[in-house]
């Protein structure tokens, strides 16, 4: 992308520079250039503390006030000017704290005055050591205060919200944190009140601060105002360790720094990676981390014992000898299904497909522990995989910088905030600058909305003959610089993959698949589907099935694709398959909660690989722990199909990644891997290498004919209507276990009903489906008629499990009878 | 010195006065469209809707050499030339009408007797600039004076001097009278149009200056009351009979508000030129037995001046030249019974308060001047406290966002170098001893000869 445009552009831009002396050394900059920045070229630090490269400037601190003898034009500005607001000019000549004594007592002045209201309270600061205005005042400061009043004092500190906690009397008023919520979030909850001295940060009791991205203004505080209940007081920075890392609770790839001390996680930063997160990620990933910390967490391997039943604990070459044994009785006895769930690293996912074809001999493998369908793997081997900026068929796919360029980007079956916050704030930025947003949707959420985007109100399950017209109704015009994003929602909607690889072909327009799990996209890449083997092989081409059997060494693998994660609980509930080997799944995010628990308790045998304690674990006959994200290096790919490799934060010899526990298993099966370590499984994959023959491609999938009304009468007082859903970022997944503060600012649940349904049915509704009932509190929104929506995962054991699917229809029965309301 | 001992300057045949903003003010009801009407008012909005094109409304001013009379003196019709008309948005005529400064009270006795000019001045201002809607944001304190602009447009509506088709000329527009909410800061201009948006005011970052982009983003000009009440006269007599007045750079009439320790304060139409001295001797002069100290040139956020610039023209040339800004011409007049320090502290507190908190140096600068000034006021001052109080406003001045930190220094480094040795008492003496406050005071009975 980037070197296709850059030699015809390079001769525009360079008559698009500016060149400006800066302390005696002439530089040339673009225009536009603020003279902070074009500072920095020359290597002069101008302090400052209102100043963000991705915020608008705002002149507020006057900080980092500079001297312009002249200002291009032969004449000099009369007073010091702000630097963070001054744009280079041809010719200008300025000059700096390092050459100018005036613009130094400029900077000293205001500094001493930036003190005399601040606290002496750095040794108790959890900003101490890492502190802008510390360092500041140390390096442009002057050494002792002149001043001898009384501070300004508040009681302290006073939260935000449940998570961020503010000193007033710390604050230097930047407006950094009102800035990134108001420009970057979209979340104006907090705003600078009062005047003068008191001016102060401050929230509206009736707008809560519940912000995805709350934890962003924490870290661009450039003093110790702003504090996480999580870190406040746990650390000095002097005492961490940072390594960088990559966020595992979504498939943004977005960049974070692991701040630990003696072998503990004590937070996480925001990396910065302008191609990616830039300088920004979730609450979620930054606060969410306590998840492998809590009494559930598995720390030695267990086997299930022949003579009581219960498991009990055993050491790693009993466990693998057992495992091994159990599945090569399954596999004589029809077979063993992989289950390896979203949340690996690809080269764990490595291990899985390379686990099921060489040690199982099956293709019996399906990372999606979620509902999905035949169409969506087919669209997957046909459309996305080896698609993104850093494989060999670059030029599939979509980055971040596609989406900031779009001029229109299609949403479908995705709802960025919740679910892939990065490409939310991208997206927030790139409507900012003209791009139209559409969202093929229920209703406009929030999200929607600060993206300014438009809605194409769709009913579930109408999302494929809404994209067939989504151009020829007018709704959207598609170029060859418009993307369209599909969600893993989509998959279950027959014909909507399909439509959507369509449009994006009719148009010329970039498609991309934004899954929720950080693994997912690497699990497709790796193999662990069906119907695709490691590198985009398809499994139904020979020459691909010679070549994969080759790279491993093996003769042969079967010809036909095999079970999809449904037809493996299937195949263990009718007995068809006897064994199962299971990742990280949660049954309650399976189609079925029900039928998959079943068919745990079927299954002849079942080796469980997790981190904690689950209802999987404890139906296994053989447990073996893993290690979470800190304990192993790894790569993750991100929706984009960009690699985002990572080293481990601590040395946990104890602590095995899947590939090496799979291996061992392997091993004692006497069909070993080839691989051990995560870095050979990463040798070997890439030595795998890349598909070079023909793609798979889809059949033909058509939309099912529109659903009519649910004609069935309902319950006085009650409508059937049809259930809508998906995750909000923040709700009961089990990786925001432990963390009571972050928990506290997910969105209240409730029930989404169209309005004048919401208005009649009263403020509280029990919805009944074929699994169960739940209550909710009652809220409007400009939803399809007879469509309600609902959060998946933040009530009891989720919709799945206590509720019904997706799309079908549920009784929706209101707190307030009045009447007849059909 | 006393100022009725000296002989006046002017000739007592020629009335230095030129009421044209003032004319109806003496009237009974002059705030009414009828009144005001009889004394030939909205004669110039006939001429200039039905006999001028609006660039020529706009040249008149220009020619007239009239200058914004909010305290910069800006050229009135240059700022209305910087109106892009090619810009697409609607552009928009603001009327700043929210008179805070301490000692300023021009624009509120104008609007409080003469609406109408301020009405006609607005029609004339909008139609020259292309304007179809104004806006006149009136400090919120004044509610009278609201409620008498609220009257007067609603009156000018009924004449169809306002709304659609004009005087049949097929010219379009409305006026919105808004009423602030008690910020000194919504007297800048940006500010003041972040607070008619709806937000909190604050100053905005220029540029975009609101020429370009200013309300909702769109082309602005902003304009003072006394220089859009300016316009009428200038389109009805033109431009060199308002040139006539004046001095050479300093054109036309202008109100000069007297305050403080003169016998009969109030506001003086006179043109641009005249001196404390003759302005003095109309106000009666200096109260009985005391005499003049030090004084404002135009309110209290220009730099203070004493009996010796008694015979500084006051046009904005001179008054430069003496150190000090013409401003708003609010000339409060103090004797020899106020102490200097405790006049300054009184206006530092002020800015203290009304800063609205955006910028460190006037913020903090404020907080920590008024500290210091209170301790010299208590006698409590410390070796070194002169100094520190110059270098902070040195620190301040130039530095802050907005002019109101540069005008908090003014008062302070100005009564340092006129009258440094009161402060230097404040090392030792509070200032109540060294200046008995009710001695000051203007309502006390037994301290106000009869």
């Amino acid at each position: 992308m980037t070197a296709t445009q850059q030699p015809g552009k390079g001769a525009v831009e360079k008559s698009d520079l500016v060149t400006v002396t800066i302390d005696g050394v002439e530089t040339s900059v673009p225009k536009d250039t603020l003279v902070i920045r074009a500072a920095e070229q020359v290597g002069v630090q101008i302090p400052r503390f209102c100043d963000h490269p991705l915020l608008a400037p705002v002149g507020a601190c006057r900080q980092c006030l500079v001297e312009v003898p002249d200002a291009g034009n032969g004449r000099g500005m009369p007073k010091p000017q702000a630097s963070c607001t001054l744009q280079v000019a041809e010719g200008m000549v300025v000059e700096t704290q390092a050459t100018n004594a005036k613009a130094d007592k400029a900077q000293q002045g205001v500094m001493e005055l930036l003190l005399i209201n601040h606290p002496l309270d750095c040794p108790v600061c959890d900003k101490g050591g890492e502190c802008p205005l510390q360092n500041q005042a140390m390096s442009n400061g002057r050494g002792e205060s002149r001043f001898e009043g009384v501070k300004r004092t508040f009681p302290k500190p006073i939260n935000i919200s449940a998570q961020v906690l503010l000193d007033r009397e710390r604050c230097v008023l930047c407006a950094r944190c009102t800035r990134f919520s108001e420009q970057i979030a979209g979340d104006p909850f907090i705003a600078l009140i009062e005047r003068g001295a008191l001016q102060q940060v401050g929230i509206y009791e009736k707008q809560p601060f519940e912000s995805y991205f709350s934890g962003n203004t924490i870290q661009i505080c450039p003093v110790g105002a702003l504090t996480s209940a999580d870190y406040r007081f746990r650390s000095r920075p002097f005492d961490l360790v940072s390594t960088p890392g990559v966020g595992e609770h979504d498939a943004c790839g977005a960049a974070i720094r692991i701040d630990h001390r003696r072998g503990k996680v004590m937070r996480r930063l925001s990396g910065n990676d302008p191609e990616v997160n830039e300088e920004w990620i979730t609450d979620k990933d930054r606060f969410a981390f306590h998840y492998a910390r809590g009494d559930d967490r598995l720390t030695h391997p267990r086997v299930r014992d022949a003579e009581t039943g219960a498991l009990r604990p055993a050491s790693w070459p009993e466990a693998f000898a057992v495992a091994a044994r159990g599945l090569a009785a399954a596999r004589a006895a029809g077979g063993v299904g992989v289950l390896p769930g979203g949340r690996l690293t690809a080269e764990d996912a490595y291990a899985y497909a390379t686990f099921a074809r060489v040690a199982l001999g099956t293709h019996d493998v399906d990372f999606r522990a979620r509902p999905h369908s035949k169409e969506e793997a087919e669209f997957l081997a046909a459309h996305v995989v080896l698609g993104g900026p850093d494989t060999t068929r670059g030029g599939r796919g979509a980055t971040y910088a596609d989406l900031e360029g779009a001029s229109t980007v299609v949403l479908a079956g995705l709802e960025p905030e919740d679910e892939a916050g990065t490409i939310f704030l991208r997206l927030r930025k790139a409507a900012r600058k003209g791009t139209q947003v559409v969202a093929v949707a229920p209703w406009t959420t929030r999200g929607l909305a600060k993206t300014h985007g438009r809605l194409v109100r769709t009913a579930p399950g109408e999302e494929a003959r809404a994209l067939q017209t989504l151009v020829g109704s007018g709704e959207a015009v598609l170029d060859h610089r418009s993307v369209i994003l599909v969600g893993e929602r989509l998959g279950t909607v027959p014909g909507a993959l399909s439509a959507a690889a369509d449009l994006a072909r009719a148009h010329g327009a970039k498609l991309a698949w934004v899954p929720r799990r950080a693994g997912d996209r690497g699990a497709v890449e790796a193999g662990c589907l069906p119907n695709l083997l490691p590198g985009g092989r398809p499994v139904g081409d020979a020459a691909a099935r010679v070549d994969a059997a080759a790279e491993w060494g093996i003769d042969s693998l079967p010809e036909t694709p095999g079970r999809d994660g449904d037809a493996i609980v299937a195949a263990l509930l009718d007995g068809t398959l006897g064994g199962l080997v299971v990742g990280g799944v949660d049954p309650d995010d399976t189609a079925d909660p029900a039928a998959f628990r079943a068919a745990l308790d079927a299954a002849s045998f079942v080796v469980a690989l997790e981190l904690r304690e689950t209802d999987v674990t404890r139906a296994a006959d053989v447990v073996l722990p893993v290690a979470p994200t800190t304990d192993k290096a790894g790569t993750f790919v991100s929706w984009e199909g960009r690699t985002r490799p990572f080293e481990a934060v601590f040395t946990a010899p104890g602590s095995l990644p899947d590939a090496r526990v799979l291996a061992g298993i392997a091993e004692e099966l006497g069909r070993p891997l080839g691989f051990r370590q995560t870095v050979e499984a990463r040798a070997r994959m890439q030595q795998m290498g890349a598909w070079d023959g023909p793609l798979a491609t889809m059949s033909v999938h058509r939309p099912a004919a529109p659903l009519t009304a649910d004609q069935r009468s309902a319950p006085s007082g009650s409508l059937r209507m049809r259930l809508a859903t998906w995750k909000p970022m923040l709700d009961l997944g089990s990786m925001q276990d432990n963390e009571k503060h972050l928990r506290a600012t997910a969105r209240t649940p409730v029930a989404r009903l169209p309005h004048d349904v919401a208005a009649a049915l009263g403020d509280h509704v029990t919805l009944t489906g074929d699994r169960g009932s739940i209550d909710l509190p009652v809220e409007g929104a400009d939803l399809p008629d007879g469509v309600v929506w609902v959060p998946s995962r933040s009530t009891g054991r989720g919709v799945l499990a206590d509720l019904a699917s997706p799309g079908a229809t549920v009784v929706v029965k209101g707190a307030v009878v009045e009447g007849d309301l059909s | 010195m006393s100022t009725t001992s000296e002989p006046t300057t002017q000739h007592p045949e020629i009335d230095p006065l030129t009421p044209v903003l003032s004319a109806d003010w003496g009237e009974k009801r002059s705030w009414t469209r009828a009144v005001y009407e009889t004394g030939g008012g909205y004669d110039a909005l006939r001429r200039g809707l039905r006999e001028m094109t609006p660039e020529q409304v706009l040249t008149e001013v220009k020619e007239s050499g009239l200058r914004g009379r909010g305290g910069a003196g800006f050229p009135t019709g240059m700022k209305w030339g910087f109106i892009p008309q090619e810009n697409p948005n609607p552009k928009y005529l603001v009327v700043n009408a929210d008179e805070s400064e301490p000692g300023t009270c021009k624009d509120t006795p104008l609007m409080m007797a003469s609406p109408h000019l301020l009405v006609e001045g607005v029609i004339l201002a909008s139609y020259a600039i292309n304007a179809h809607h104004a806006f006149i944001y009136v400090r919120g304190e004044i509610l009278h004076v609201v409620r008498r602009l609220q009257q007067a447009v609603a009156e000018a509506y009924e004449a169809g001097y306002l709304g659609r088709d004009i005087l049949g000329t097929g010219y379009d527009l409305e006026v919105v009278v808004h009423a602030g909410a008690g910020a000194y800061i919504c007297g800048e201009e940006t500010a003041l149009l972040d607070s008619l948006e709806g937000r909190r005011g604050q100053p905005r970052l220029r540029p975009p200056f609101p020429a370009v982009a200013g309300l909702y983003a769109s082309p602005t000009v902003i304009n003072n009351v006394e220089s859009i009440a300016s316009v009428p006269g200038i389109v009805r007599h033109g431009a060199e009979w308002f040139a006539s007045m004046g001095t050479e750079k300093s054109k036309g009439y202008v109100l000069y508000s007297l305050s403080g320790h003169v016998r009969e304060p109030g506001q003086f139409e006179a043109p641009l030129g005249i001196t404390l001295r003759e302005l003095i001797d109309m106000a009666g002069g200096i109260r009985e037995g005391h005499e003049l100290k030090f004084w404002t040139p135009g309110g209290s956020s220009t730099p203070i001046l004493t009996a010796e610039h008694l015979d500084v023209p006051l046009d904005y040339e001179a008054v430069g030249a003496a150190g000090s800004m013409l401003g708003t011409r609010a000339l409060q007049v103090f004797d020899e019974t106020t102490s200097v320090v405790r006049a300054v502290l009184r206006w530092t507190e002020f800015y203290k308060h009304e800063s609205c908190g955006k910028c460190t140096p006037c913020r903090e600068g404020t907080w920590w001047l008024v500290q210091t000034l209170k301790r010299l006021e208590a006698g409590q001052g410390e070796e070194g406290d002169i100094e520190k109080l110059v270098d902070l406003c040195d620190n301040i001045l130039g530095r802050s966002f907005c002019a109101l930190g540069d005008g908090a220094t003014s008062p302070i480094t100005s009564a340092i170098e006129h009258f440094r040795g009161e402060f230097e008492a404040g090392m030792h003496t509070p200032a109540w001893e060294l200046f008995p406050y009710r001695a000051s005071s203007v309502f006390a009975p037994e301290v106000t000869p009869a």
